[in-house]
């Protein structure tokens, strides 16, 4: 398997965009027959890479070569002619027309300019046999499931001699039997000799594919390793990384008596609370004061646990009870009349109204919360402005330049003014510190401490592990969409507890092995 | 030195800058080309002149922009405004129609009331349309906006309504204080709209809903609610315009009543400032584009332009606005200047694109 030469090479790619080195000197192989998994979390690098293999991009430094010829492609198009055939995430084809249409789209077999419908459709047939697919090739894509246009798009990618396949999250919308679907072709293609670069953040699904894994973090190449080499946690702790930023002060806080703080009536208990398709159901307990981590990779359905505790997804069922007595979460309205605030991990499309300004943006909940019809004097706005401004280092301190103006991480402090001013008794922040710089990353770390010692609960969403352990009286573990432990932040628990957990699920499954 | 300099720049990036400094180029030039169009002379009480009839029949232009600009606001957009102009002035028409005593001040205040009803509820149903069954604006209004016309049709019976009502004639072509009355309404209903909107949070949210839906109901917004209150808003604006069109006439056509008046208020709100994307709006700057507008048909009677070319008169003028409205069109205009000694950089915030 691995002792014929690569088909494929990518060496020394480097890649900047305006502000981001999203791609430094990365070294990327393939070998024919292999199925290689380029893992990494958001942000790592992975789709930057593809795309400069493909030739969406141009690569600032670094050579490409297929079968040793140097190449540099100037699109998929030119790319997929050469035998490297891209599926993206999203199945781009078009569900109205027919499977055969949706197969030759765009080089259709033509005779004197007209298209060969004859001809069209028995290539699909034959092309779809190769893949072990009887399908009906006249119906419309759109008749069949999410695998089988999946499976379509992947017919359509190997039918030029395709000798590289590259599947970007494929699995990302099957459930398990048409994962298992997808993977029975995966490895036919790879037994005929194709190679396959595989991405995807389901741990378990690569090392039930995969034959080697590459590893990216923050745009630099980890590391390339056997899968039979390379134990999951391992996997998990270098794509993660570790962080090494020292915050005094706030350690302590964290192991501050679970128990204590767990005493008495909950601020908002869920239980069986789920949505299908975003997260299976859990349940979850946040008392005042206190702070609850969750943890877990990219695409683990941190987000989705968020999004539905302040309702802005609702929930299939389960039962929601706020100061003991049964309420219920299902519009973010709803939620804030509770008492809960959410800064979106998403800041600039769920976050910021860009056209407004600081002061605008920032008493946005709060109006909202009062109605339009009972504004807020401009001179409580100002005393309200002022006073987080000053507080969380606004810069510059000028509440009517449009919020657009302002950096990622004072962008960032605007939202968190926006709910502090609300005064939430439960403040769910997803990823309030990624993309930001150091400084205002540990202004928003010492401002969680603060809050949460001043009585407010928050739930605390961050891919950095570091973090959520730092901040945290409490951990849940989320692990592909499910909330698999809640482990109490004592002396007992460290990174690599943690890290086992995401890697393996919970201590149960650990011991069954 | 440096203080001129700055102010300029600041009057120069001041939003309204450009809708004004049109305004007033279109205003010198009819001036240049006939010395007597901006006098103005007192006759029996009542003032009299071209810029007077200007802001008299800008007037229901005016009433529905203004509408429209709380609407586009919100990322929508309300075709059905010419139609329910027609419908307003339809039922007003023919209910006064139908009484002994057409001059009667009852009669037309219950007349007026009756059509203002209906399209209260016509607005109702286009708000419903779009911010609870979420049909795109564009069609949910084109719906109201065809068959609003022959609904008009259907209450005036087909026929021209001609009535003899001094009162309501008086809507259109009264005067008070020496100056048309129309002119005061929809003075008034601006000041309204301004009041509605920035005395109370609901600018600043129409705003935020515009701007970015998502963020805003995850702020809370119940932006269906907002949503729904401009559209209402739009048609009580759009039927008041509908009393001023069909009382200078004294009569109700359905079928011409408000013809393309959406298409103009539109263009109003747009050379305005107020981005058609959704976002900030301008109500000033709204009337100013309605100002402009009218101008700008005036101009082409006074000019004797035939009837032929009017229309591409317009449109020539309209282009022309726009483009020196866009930033993106300034930029690059400034820049091929700009190894000429630098003229006051323009493009000192890129502002509210101008979509047009």
């Amino acid at each position: 398997m691995t002792d014929s030469r690569p088909v494929l090479t990518m060496t020394g790619i480097s890649k900047s965009f305006p502000g981001v080195r999203a791609l430094h000197d990365v070294n990327f192989r393939l070998f024919p027959g292999e199925v290689h998994a380029l893992m990494g979390e958001n942000g790592a690098g992975k789709s930057t890479l593809i795309k400069v293999l493909t030739g969406v991009y141009d690569t600032d430094e670094g050579a490409i070569t297929l079968d040793d010829e140097p190449v540099s492609f100037t699109g998929p198009m030119q790319a997929t002619a050469a035998g490297v055939s891209t599926v993206f995430q999203e199945v781009n084809l078009c569900t109205n027309l027919s499977v055969a249409e949706n197969i030759f789209i765009g080089r259709e077999p033509r005779l004197l300019g007209a298209v060969r419908w004859g001809e069209v459709r028995r290539r699909a047939r034959d092309l779809l046999a190769r893949l072990d697919l009887a399908l009906d090739v006249s119906a419309p894509l759109g008749s069949y499931s999410l695998a089988i246009q999946q499976m379509v798009a992947i017919a359509r990618a190997i039918d030029i001699k395709a000798r590289v396949l590259i599947l970007d999250e494929p699995t990302s919308s099957l459930d398990a039997s048409e994962v298992a679907q997808l993977f029975r072709i995966m490895r036919q293609l790879r037994d005929e000799g194709i190679a396959i670069l595989f991405v995807t953040h389901f741990l378990d699904q690569v090392y039930e594919i995969s034959d080697r894994i590459t590893v990216l973090r923050n745009g630099g190449l980890v590391g390339e390793y056997l899968t039979t080499e390379l134990p999951q946690l391992s996997l998990v702790e270098k794509m993660i990384g570790k962080e090494l930023d020292v915050l005094e002060g706030i350690e302590e806080h964290s192991r501050r008596d679970l128990a204590a703080l767990e005493e008495g009536t909950p601020l908002v208990a869920v239980s069986d609370f789920g949505r299908a398709g975003a997260v299976e159901p859990f349940s979850l307990t946040i008392h005042a004061g206190e702070v609850v981590g969750l943890a877990g990779l990219l695409g683990s359905g941190r987000t989705e646990v968020a999004r539905l505790l302040f309702g802005a997804d609702r929930a299939d069922g389960g039962q929601v009870a706020i100061d003991g007595a049964a309420g219920s979460l299902r519009t973010p309205a709803q939620a804030i009349d509770h008492g809960v605030g959410f800064c979106s991990e998403n800041r600039r499309a769920e976050g910021i109204v860009a056209d407004l300004s600081v002061r605008e943006n920032m008493i946005l909940a709060m109006q909202a919360a009062r109605g339009w019809l009972r504004p807020i004097p401009r001179r409580r706005q100002d005393e309200l402005v002022d006073k987080y401004v000053k507080a969380l280092n606004i810069r510059p301190a000028d509440p009517e330049v449009p919020v657009r103006n302002l950096s990622g991480g004072n962008q960032q402090k605007v939202l968190l003014a926006r709910w502090l001013i609300t005064e939430p008794r439960l403040l769910i922040l997803d990823e309030p510190t990624r993309g930001i710089d150091i400084g205002a990353k540990t202004e928003i770390q010492k401002l969680v401490t603060q809050l949460s010692d001043g009585g407010m609960a928050v739930l605390f969403i961050s891919a950095e592990l570091e973090e959520v352990l730092r901040l945290s009286h409490k951990v849940a573990v989320m692990r592909d969409r499910q909330m698999v432990a809640q482990l109490a932040n004592d002396e007992s628990l460290d990174a690599d507890r943690v890290m086992q957990t995401i890697a393996s699920g919970s201590h149960r499954e650990e011991a069954d092995r | 030195m440096n203080d001129t300099m700055s102010r300029y720049r600041t009057m120069i990036g001041h939003r309204l800058f450009w809708p004004a400094a049109v305004l007033f180029v279109m205003l010198a030039a009819n001036t240049i080309y006939r010395p007597g169009f901006l006098s103005i002379e007192l006759k029996d009480g009542h003032l009299y002149g071209t810029p007077i009839d200007i802001l008299r029949l800008s007037a229901p232009l005016i009433l529905v922009a203004l509408g429209m600009t709380l609407v586009i606001s919100t990322g929508g957009i309300d075709l059905s405004v010419g139609s329910l102009c027609a419908i307003s002035g339809a039922i007003a028409c023919m209910y006064i129609s139908k009484q002994p005593d057409q001059n009667s001040l009852g009669v037309v205040v219950t007349a007026l009331a009756m059509a203002l009803g209906v399209s209260l509820v016509l607005g109702a149903w286009n708000g419903v349309l779009v911010a609870v069954i979420g049909i795109q604006p564009i069609i949910a209004t084109l719906i109201l906006m065809v068959a609003g016309r022959g609904l008009a049709q259907l209450i005036t019976e087909g026929q021209i309504i001609t009535i003899n009502s001094e009162p309501y004639r008086a809507i259109g072509l009264g005067h008070a204080l020496t100056l048309p009355l129309a002119i005061f309404i929809a003075l008034a209903a601006a000041l309204l709209v301004a009041a509605f909107t920035r005395r109370t949070a609901l600018g600043m949210i129409i705003e935020s809903v515009g701007g970015n839906a998502m963020a805003s109901r995850l702020a809370g917004i119940r932006s269906g609610r907002v949503i729904f209150l401009v559209y209402v808003i739009s048609a009580a604006c759009a039927a008041v315009a509908g009393f001023m069109m069909t009382a200078n006439v004294s009569s109700a056509d359905g079928n011409a009543a408000g013809l393309w008046v959406e298409l103009d208020a539109i263009l109003a709100v747009v050379i305005g400032g107020t981005s058609l994307a959704g976002g900030r709006f301008f109500l000033s700057g709204t009337i100013i584009g309605a100002l402009i507008i009218q101008t700008l048909t005036t101009t082409v009677y006074a000019m004797d332009i035939s009837p032929q070319t009017s229309l591409l008169f317009k449109a020539v003028v309209v282009i022309a606005v726009c483009l020196i409205q866009a930033p993106a069109f300034r930029a690059r205009f400034s820049r091929r200047r700009r190894n000429a000694p630098p003229p006051a950089t323009i493009v000192d915030k890129p502002k509210e694109q101008v979509p047009a």
